[in-house]
């Protein structure tokens, strides 16, 4: 028996799993139009690959990976791209981010898939293929995949996070019952993939299933993994708080898990390597949760893109419905819109209505009874963080590990005061950020600014070491003339040099474009030089005769 | 609050088996007045009324005030501590979660220092025998200061249990001798030290339901313990036990209810840590070396304002970061 670690605080919410696991995953049926974003991952935005009107093919990259940090979007099915703009997705600022909009034609007829054998490739090759596949983490923050393959330390232990802490949500749970093997298989990729020692499935304790069909998979696969049951406690599903629990490493603050030798993939997204690598599919589909406030609670195999009102059709919302939670009770996000569409992250959708999830009572003074920090898994003071957060003294709230914050929520379900605890550190973060931005915007146009003051006084500088240059030439031509050289001399003289420096200015300004020309326009050009010419002439020999213009 | 409250019930319960039921007087009249005073100050202050008069804090800081002061002593001195402790401790720094110090004990110590005349009348336990006021002859000296005709106050009131300590340690006597007085039990007063274990009883409750934590009491209490008993060790005739300082004046009610409001003192576990063995000691200090008979209310507030500088250096290494301090 493996011994198990403990991590400080945590919760015990109610699970309310029971409700979306009587019935199998089911499939949704094809909708009619999917809304796919842009922006799905975590990282850069893609960048769109197709044009409005074409017509693409189930499986065809739709969206290039926006940068190196960023993932590939395919086309969940068959269809004609019927527009490319910003659309209103899921998340909290109801901010439009950029998104495909496929007319589904039902045909379903898949373009080319790549599987690959796993065995013959290495780490990076891996990579090159999930990146390709657009597979990004399934358990809420959706990270690229082939960014966690990156490692530089060996990785001692692959960890399998199929915990599912946050209440509601049974997505994993149902996953991990009916499709063991798949995942057990993605498992042995990733294994392969980060010459991993050991693998080790967490699960919370509170899915015996889950468990049973994990270990009959290893089993059947005679693979060395470990299946560990991990007490259910919110929020053990965290990957640092998993690893914690399972080898007792604390990954530092501000470092990664494969600095300790360790990495976590979710469930679902070791499923939807082995799809990747196994069937050559890339990310179409994801299961997600439709519970809360509805008649039958279940969950969905579903394409990426299907606008959640559709999923919450099947489930058939009770009418005193009055807002959609997105992912968790403790973590999720309330939806701008039932309309928005289902992305790679999204694991459970929510009707809410007041009697279910009853709004707070009003928020009290904060008596410093420290519940919270008795709960924080993160070990912070949650109470002096948020006394730093509404006094806006943010330099405090960062000395005091304010972005060390997961925002598990932990604190405000316990706070007795009701203080919405995690609004007020995100309200912090971002504003710590916004100002970070602004700082580097303003550094940036400060250097700017200066960089251009240098270029101008250099130029100016230029400009007069020229004026210089001439001058002493200028003078040095004169010197030779005859000392004794008349007043008509001199002034003759100083027409001359006139001449020869508008001559000179002229043929610098000449333009370039006169190289290539036809033989008449050449002609042409030469007529109205030497018109420009005998003007010069004609003006240097009046102004000859003329006397200082007069002051009048 | 309510549970606090709640476990204040023995120890008040025992008061009254020993002291009569004047102290259930003092306890309403400090309860009424502070629900006014903090009523009128929230309307002052434009703040809502009932969510703040139903969270029990007011009624909390008037309990532990009440029980502070002697149930003999003239009804206005209770309700001018309650006023002070409410409108000047709690509202004007900014109400509840707001105020650096305990309310109770700015109350006390306002009434200690300003009358410390009215704040010895403290009735002998009925068992000792004497005069014994009837509670309407208490009550008619409480409100109207009529004492029945041919007693005078001495007769019926006396010292505390360290007070008289205190002074008969002065006037040479031994504690050996000071201990064979009747007012003193088997631990240290005779009915305080029954009141001081009701206290305690009720603390007991709050620790074992985990609404207090373990640091600010037991090291309290262990503080306290250490520097009597090492007093007592080197010389036992002139300090007395360490059992004694724990169950006399306001130790028990200090440990687990006073030093234990949250608002006032360290929300790190080494800084409750700090924070309690420190007013462990300036009791003991100001108890034997001080000039008052109990030291409770002023190590707690002298411990109140070291409170932010506590916390800012107890901060304990956060998740990720404990291999990067050692």
């Amino acid at each position: 028996m493996r011994r198990l670690f403990t991590f400080h605080g945590g919760i015990h919410p109610p699970a309310n799993k029971a409700q979306s696991t009587t019935l199998p995953i089911a499939h949704t049926p094809l909708p009619e139009m999917l809304i796919i974003s842009m922006h799905q991952h975590a990282g850069e935005i893609a960048k769109p690959a197709v044009q409005a009107g074409e017509r693409v093919l189930k499986g065809q990259l739709i969206g290039t990976p926006g940068g190196s940090f960023s993932a590939a979007i395919h086309a969940p099915t068959s269809g004609t791209i019927s527009a490319i703009d910003m659309q209103v997705v899921a998340h909290p600022s109801s901010l439009p981010e950029l998104c495909i909009t496929l007319q589904v034609d039902g045909r379903e007829e898949w373009g080319e898939r790549h599987a690959v054998d796993y065995r013959n490739l290495g780490n990076a090759e891996l990579q090159t293929h999930l990146r390709a596949q657009g597979v990004v983490g399934l358990g809420g923050a959706a990270f690229p995949s082939d960014m966690k393959l990156r490692h530089t330390l060996p990785v001692q232990t692959l960890i399998l996070n199929g915990a599912e802490c946050e209440p509601w949500i049974t997505c994993d749970d149902m996953l991990m019952r009916e499709r063991a093997a798949e995942i057990v298989r993605g498992a042995e990729i990733l294994r392969h993939a980060l010459d991993a020692r050991e693998v080790l499935f967490g699960i919370e304790d509170n899915k015996p299933e889950a468990i049973a069909a994990i270990q009959h998979a290893v089993d059947g696969s005679r693979l060395p993994f470990e299946v560990i049951a991990v007490p259910t406690i919110y929020p053990g599903g965290s990957a640092k708080h998993l690893i914690k629990m399972l080898t007792g490493l604390e990954v530092p603050s501000g470092k990664l898990p494969t600095d300790v030798g360790v990495q976590c993939f979710n469930v679902g997204t070791a499923h939807g390597i082995k799809r990747a690598c196994d069937d050559g599919e890339p990310l179409l589909t994801r299961v997600i949760t439709v519970t809360g406030n509805v008649v039958q609670a279940r969950n969905y195999e579903a394409l990426i893109g299907t606008r959640f009102s559709e999923l919450l059709a099947l489930g058939q919302t009770l009418p005193d419905t009055n807002r959609y939670i997105m992912g968790g009770p403790m973590m999720g996000l309330e939806l701008p819109a039932a309309e928005v569409p289902l992305v790679k992250a999204s694991n459970c959708i929510i009707a809410a209505s007041d009697a279910l999830f009853p709004p707070p009572p009003p928020a009290l003074p904060c008596i410093r009874c420290t519940r919270c920090a008795d709960v924080c898994p993160a070990e912070l003071q949650p109470q002096d963080l948020y006394w730093f957060s509404q006094s806006n003294n943010f330099g405090k709230a960062q000395e005091f590990h304010l972005f060390d914050c997961i925002e598990c929520g932990a604190c405000a379900y316990v706070c007795p005061s009701n203080i919405p605890l995690v609004h007020y550190y995100r309200y912090a973060k971002s504003e710590i950020r916004a100002r970070d931005q602004e700082k580097r915007a303003a550094d940036l146009a400060r250097e700017r600014h200066e960089f251009r003051q240098l270029r101008i006084e250099r130029e100016k500088q230029e400009k007069a070491e020229r004026l210089a240059q001439k001058e002493r030439e200028n003078a040095a031509r004169a010197a030779p003339a005859p000392v004794a050289a008349s007043d008509e001399d001199t002034r003759q003289m100083r027409i001359n040099a006139a001449l020869e420096r508008a001559k000179a200015q002229a043929a610098a300004a000449q333009p370039k474009n006169i190289d290539h020309l036809t033989p008449e326009q050449q002609a042409e050009i030469a007529a109205v030089e030497a018109r420009r010419a005998h003007l010069h002439k004609i003006a240097a020999d009046s102004g000859a005769d003329d006397e200082p213009p007069k002051q009048s | 609050m309510l549970r606090v409250l709640l476990a204040l019930i023995p120890g008040i319960a025992l008061y009254v088996w020993y002291f009569g039921p004047a102290i259930l007087v003092s306890l309403t009249l400090a309860s009424v007045t502070a629900l006014a005073t903090e009523a009128v100050m929230l309307k002052l202050r434009a703040r809502p009324i009932r969510p703040f008069l139903s969270d029990n804090s007011a009624l909390l800081t008037a309990w532990l005030l009440a029980l502070s002061v002697p149930p003999l002593a003239p009804w206005w001195l209770v309700v001018v501590g309650v006023a002070f402790a409410i409108v000047v401790a709690k509202q004007l720094y900014g109400g509840l979660g707001s105020n650096p110090f305990n309310p109770a004990m700015i109350g006390y110590a306002v009434l200690i220092i300003s009358f410390p005349h009215e704040m010895t009348h403290w009735i002998s336990p009925q068992a000792l025998g004497g005069v014994h006021l009837s509670f309407a002859e208490q009550m008619s000296y409480v409100f109207r200061h009529m004492l029945p005709p041919g007693l005078t106050l001495d007769a019926v009131t006396m010292s505390t249990p360290l007070d008289t300590l205190k002074t008969q340690l002065h006037l040479g006597h031994s504690v050996g001798e000071i201990r064979e007085l009747p007012i003193y039990g088997r631990l240290a007063g005779h009915g305080s030290e029954m009141v001081a274990a009701g206290f305690a009883l009720g603390g007991l409750y709050l620790l074992f339901t985990r609404i207090i934590s373990w640091h600010l009491p037991l090291v309290f209490l262990g503080t306290l313990f250490t520097m009597a008993g090492v007093f007592h060790l080197f010389d036992p005739a002139h300090y007395v036990t360490p059992l004694f300082h724990w169950f006399s004046g306001a130790a028990m009610i200090g440990a687990f209810f006073i030093l234990t409001d949250p608002i006032s003192s360290p929300t790190t576990a080494k800084g409750k840590i700090i924070f309690a063995a420190g007013a462990g000691i300036l009791t003991y200090m100001i108890r034997v070396f001080g000039g008052f008979p109990d030291g409770i209310a002023f190590a707690t507030i002298l411990m109140n304002m070291c409170v932010p500088i506590i916390d800012a250096y107890t901060q304990p290494a956060i998740f990720g970061q404990k291999d990067a301090k050692k």
